[in-house]
């Protein structure tokens, strides 16, 4: 291994570091704030680290890993959204009994493994950086020992995962079984050479690897778990599942596609477009019929899977940017709606508050708080002015250029459906409580109100302005190397 | 660089008027009025320094702003005043100042985000106005849906969420129609030209098969109708005009259903002029049983919000009428007509808003004899009433006698059913007179007349409406400058008969 080499690997190493020292520390010396500290300082120095990365770059470390400007940019994304769920978590923490400390730990790790997946190209690796996740996120999601919710959504994540890999494994074993292979681009060039006619092996195993895939992006019909486990996790926990997660899943899959060049074995992109269309459907007809916040966004959070499907048929160069720009605006707008709830919960220790009558009035009691609310939730409709306007109009892009019209209508009425179930959110915080309601009166912890503060500014900035986030996603995330 | 400022003032006074609403409930009146005044400056200014040019009959632009927004993707700010533009941003502009002065004293709760919202809305307005990239159109098309949304949601009557919520959905749907229509278009010209832009006249040049052209025109034709309302799309329209402040009613009748005259004038027409042509027997039968349908809806009213409110659907139906005649007589006079009835309109959301406001009802079984309580509301009232009923010598009967004159000599059956709506027009100004201002008077006691305030609003409207309606020469030099732009770029339209 060269010195070029572990240049490009710096953020793994930084990160694995940080994840050494902040487990010493906890062992030596047990103190929320330290570890907090500890934590976001050493992502910081990770999303420094990608700058020396990114001269070495594109280049394979070992077979396993490849650090090219597509990793990195996902890297960045997957670093700074850690940062921001961390910068949330930490008022919410200080206001519960448990003892937080491990919280970061976990988050760390979980982080680790999301950002070996975005860099793998390899079965192994995937499966490496899956596990990884997986296994920290199920402690997350149980963080709350005390309650029964998070318990009981932590076993639901525990089988459903558990699942969802035997499907991976079991198709990853069967096209190594025909082609010899677990390498995508060597996969794909086998399959591309046409002396492997489209047999049931290597067709059931990408069937089962998209499966499992579907199951961790909660696609439509692999969605039962999420809405539980989001409502069960604790409110950043369920921000970290739909973003990092969910997000390093997408972007390996996009790069699976791109370098496999996966669209042009026959069913492929009917398959996409099938599930884009149910999931776009399925979930934001759910979304109606919820009255629990944490399951609306978890419903509207498979609907936007689904807009990111459309915007992943696009062909061509518009596909990376597209999926790219979409995957940015859903990260900024999910983490932001779930910061809310988080930062309201942060002053009641007892429960979260997810019922969708606590907020009513919320716009009026806490202009800020509301205001941020109302932008986060206009957003995820796709309204002008904010992120989710440009990402909506990236996946329409996508859908038309690949001419795939039921898509590109299924994205519409979902949109319709979606802007519904945002507006009853938006109408509940913008009329008064009812007399006697409980008030949430509690202060908004500094460091959560800042970040959201933040997100917001990127929300307006990026979605007025997208040129610098359009040039950088073009510049680098578009880079992905070729064996 | 002054269009831009156009949409940057009440953009900016929207903010300043929602900050300082905390403070003093008198001072986002005010800032909303000053901005709206130095908005009128700006115009008034581009059009005294092109004077010239607005009159001319050739076409050209009084002011033009092209500066790249996103480049990667082909987005400029690309945006463009012409006559046509400048009349509907005058009209923006003056019932902006009246909706300000109309809720002076209706609206005391939460002044600074309604003069927020107010001014949102009309930045938008005045962006769709003058937006000459697709996009960019798009962008502000939305945007100024939000803030109506609030004022409907918030300040309106009993059921207004379920109108807002209505109205939100109805314009949202057909405006992703729209949008996919617009980056449809988009990628067909950067298949053909290898370029990426969202331009209004590169697109213009786009070739399109007879059938494509056709979908992409339906698609911004449905966005268009939702808004104007063309009749199977109209339902939204009685709900939110009727739950919305006097405010909101004024701008949604005024200047929201302009915007979709608007944009089938400026843009389904002249982007896809054959596809037009053979749908123009479609619309225009569309528009006649806007015309009759409006007004037999309005007649059957009890509620005098939703009368006002659906004569909006027959006076626009003058207007699709007018478009697509297609000939220079329909077209000035749907544009009068757009003039017309955001002026003749907006005066009687306000009578009507005031009225409630006193009375606390709508609902005209229980009115009746006001005119001798107050006679100032009731001469104001018939004036309005007739005005709505196109009696000659007013802004209406010059739009709509020109719509029909110029239906006539491409369709006369058109123009003979059209007519007809003349005459169900005047059923229902008449009996809402009647029923409102004379008859039994119920019990009530007193009732304040219309203040000083209300009068100097009034007052300006009608003279505004006569003058319309005596001397609407300077309304057709200026439109016939921006008809002449419009047929330029149809005409350049590689499917248009006669382009090269």
């Amino acid at each position: 291994m060269s010195g070029a080499d572990l240049t490009a690997i710096l953020p793994f190493i930084v990160l694995g570091g940080t994840v050494t020292i902040v487990m010493l520390a906890i062992a030596l010396y047990r103190n929320h704030r330290l570890t907090a500290l500890l934590s976001v300082l050493g992502l910081i120095l990770c999303l420094i680290a990608i700058w020396p990365a990114s001269a070495v770059a594109s280049r394979h470390v070992t077979p396993l890993f490849v650090i090219d400007g597509y990793a990195l940019f996902y890297m960045g994304l997957i670093f700074a959204a850690g940062i921001a769920v961390l910068l949330l978590s930490y008022g919410y923490l200080a206001a519960r009994r448990e003892r937080p400390e491990e919280f970061y730990l976990l988050v760390l790790v979980a982080t680790l493994g999301a950002a070996a997946l975005v860099a793998s190209d390899h079965f192994a690796s995937f499966f490496l950086g899956l596990e990884t996740l997986s296994i920290s996120l199920l402690g997350l999601i149980a963080y709350p020992r005390d309650h029964g919710k998070p318990l009981e959504a932590g076993v639901k994540y525990l089988i459903l995962a558990g699942l969802s890999s035997a499907f991976l494994l079991f198709g990853m074993a069967l096209v190594y079984a025909r082609l010899g292979s677990m390498e995508f681009a060597r996969i794909a060039t086998l399959l591309s050479a046409n002396d492997v006619p489209p047999d049931l092996y290597w067709l059931t195993g990408l069937a089962l690897i998209f499966t499992g895939i579907g199951f961790k992006l909660s696609l439509v019909p692999f969605h039962m778990w999420a809405p539980d486990v989001y409502e069960g996790a604790p409110a950043p926990v369920a921000a970290f599942v739909a973003v990092v997660s969910k997000g390093a899943m997408f972007a390996l899959l996009l790069r699976y596609f791109v370098t496999a060049s996966a669209d042009s074995f026959g069913p492929a992109p009917l398959m996409i477009e099938i599930v884009a269309v149910a999931s776009i459907l399925v979930g934001n007809l759910l979304a109606l019929l919820q009255n629990n916040l944490k399951r609306i966004l978890a419903y509207s959070s498979i609907a936007h899977l689904g807009y990111l499907l459309v915007a992943f048929l696009a062909g061509g160069a518009l596909r990376i940017e597209a999926v790219t720009y979409y995957l940015v605006a859903y990260a900024v707008m999910t983490i932001g709606a779930f910061g809310i709830i988080t930062v309201l919960s942060a002053s009641n220790a007892a429960a979260e508050v997810e019922d969708l009558d606590a907020y009513r009035g919320l716009i009026w009691r806490r202009p800020w708080l509301g205001g941020v609310f109302a932008a986060m939730l206009l957003s995820l409709a796709g309204i002008p002015l904010t992120m989710g306007f440009i990402g909506k109009f990236y996946a329409i892009a996508g859908g038309v250029s690949a001419a795939m019209w039921p898509a590109v209508i299924a994205l519409i009425v979902g949109s319709v459906i979606g802007l519904f179930y945002y507006l009853r959110v938006i109408v509940a915080i913008c009329t008064p409580a009812p007399e006697g309601a409980t008030a949430y009166a509690g202060a908004v912890p500094m460091v959560g109100g800042a970040t959201l503060v933040a997100l917001t500014l990127m929300l307006f900035g990026l979605g007025v302005y997208p040129t610098p986030l359009v040039h950088l996603i073009q510049s680098t995330a578009a880079q992905i190397a070729f064996r | 660089m002054i269009l831009l400022w156009l949409i940057l003032t009440p953009l900016i006074g929207g903010l300043l008027a929602g900050f300082s609403g905390r403070r003093n409930s008198a001072l986002p009146r005010w800032l909303s009025l000053g901005c709206l005044a130095i908005d009128l400056v700006l115009v008034l200014v581009l059009y005294a320094a092109h004077y010239g040019a607005a009159v001319t009959l050739n076409g050209t632009w009084l002011a033009q702003i092209d500066w790249p927004w996103i480049p990667q993707l082909g987005i400029r700010l690309h945006l463009g005043m012409d006559g046509l533009s400048l009349l509907l941003i005058l009209l923006t502009i003056g019932l902006g100042v009246v909706s300000v002065v109309a809720s002076w004293s209706e609206i005391t709760e939460r002044v600074g985000f309604f003069h927020f919202n107010l001014m949102l809305t009309l930045a938008g307005v005045i962006g769709v106005f003058l937006a000459l990239d697709l996009f960019l159109f798009f962008f502000f098309w939305e945007l100024m849906l939000v803030p109506m949304y609030f004022l409907i949601a918030v300040w309106g009557h009993e059921r207004r969420i379920y109108a807002a919520i209505k109205f939100f959905l109805f314009t949202q749907g057909s405006g992703l129609l729209m949008f996919a229509a617009i980056v449809a278009l988009a990628l067909i010209n950067y298949r053909q030209t290898g370029t990426l832009t969202f331009d209004y006249f590169a697109l213009a040049k786009t070739q399109l098969g007879p059938t494509t052209q056709m979908w992409l025109m339906l698609g911004f034709f449905i966005a268009f109708a939702v808004k104007l309302p063309v009749v199977p799309f109209h339902t939204w329209l009685a709900d939110a005009h009727t739950e919305a402040p006097t405010a909101g009613s004024v701008i949604l009748a005024g200047l929201l259903l302009k915007t979709g005259a608007y944009g089938l004038l400026r843009f389904a027409v002249p982007l896809f002029p054959a596809a037009s042509a053979t749908f123009a027997p479609v619309a225009m039968t569309l528009g006649v049983i806007g015309i009759l349908y409006g007004a037999m809806l309005a007649f059957a009213q009890d509620d005098m919000k939703r009368l006002v409110a659906y004569t909006s659907i027959s006076h626009l139906g003058f207007v699709v009428l007018g478009i697509y005649a297609g000939n220079a007589l329909a077209l000035q006079g749907a544009i009068v007509q757009m003039l017309a009835h955001g002026l003749s309109t907006g005066a009687l959301f306000i009578l009507v808003g005031a009225l409630q406001e006193r009375l606390h009802t709508r609902d005209m079984r229980q009115l009746g004899g006001l005119w001798s309580t107050a006679p100032r509301i009731g001469a104001i009232g018939l004036f309005f009433a007739i005005a709505s009923l196109g009696l000659p010598g007013l802004g209406n009967f010059v739009g709509e006698f020109l719509v029909l004159l110029g239906t006539y000599r491409v369709a006369s059956g058109f123009a003979i059913a059209g007519t007809l709506g003349l005459v169900v027009s005047t059923i229902y100004a008449l009996s809402f007179v009647q029923r409102v201002f004379h008859g039994e008077r119920p019990a009530h006691t007193t009732l304040a007349d219309f203040s000083s305030r209300h009068m100097i609003v009034m007052a300006t409207m009608i003279v505004a409406l006569v003058w319309l309606g005596c001397y609407p020469q300077p309304v057709f030099d200026a439109a016939s400058s921006a008809l002449a732009n419009l047929q330029r770029v149809a005409s350049e339209h590689p499917s248009h008969p006669g382009a090269p």
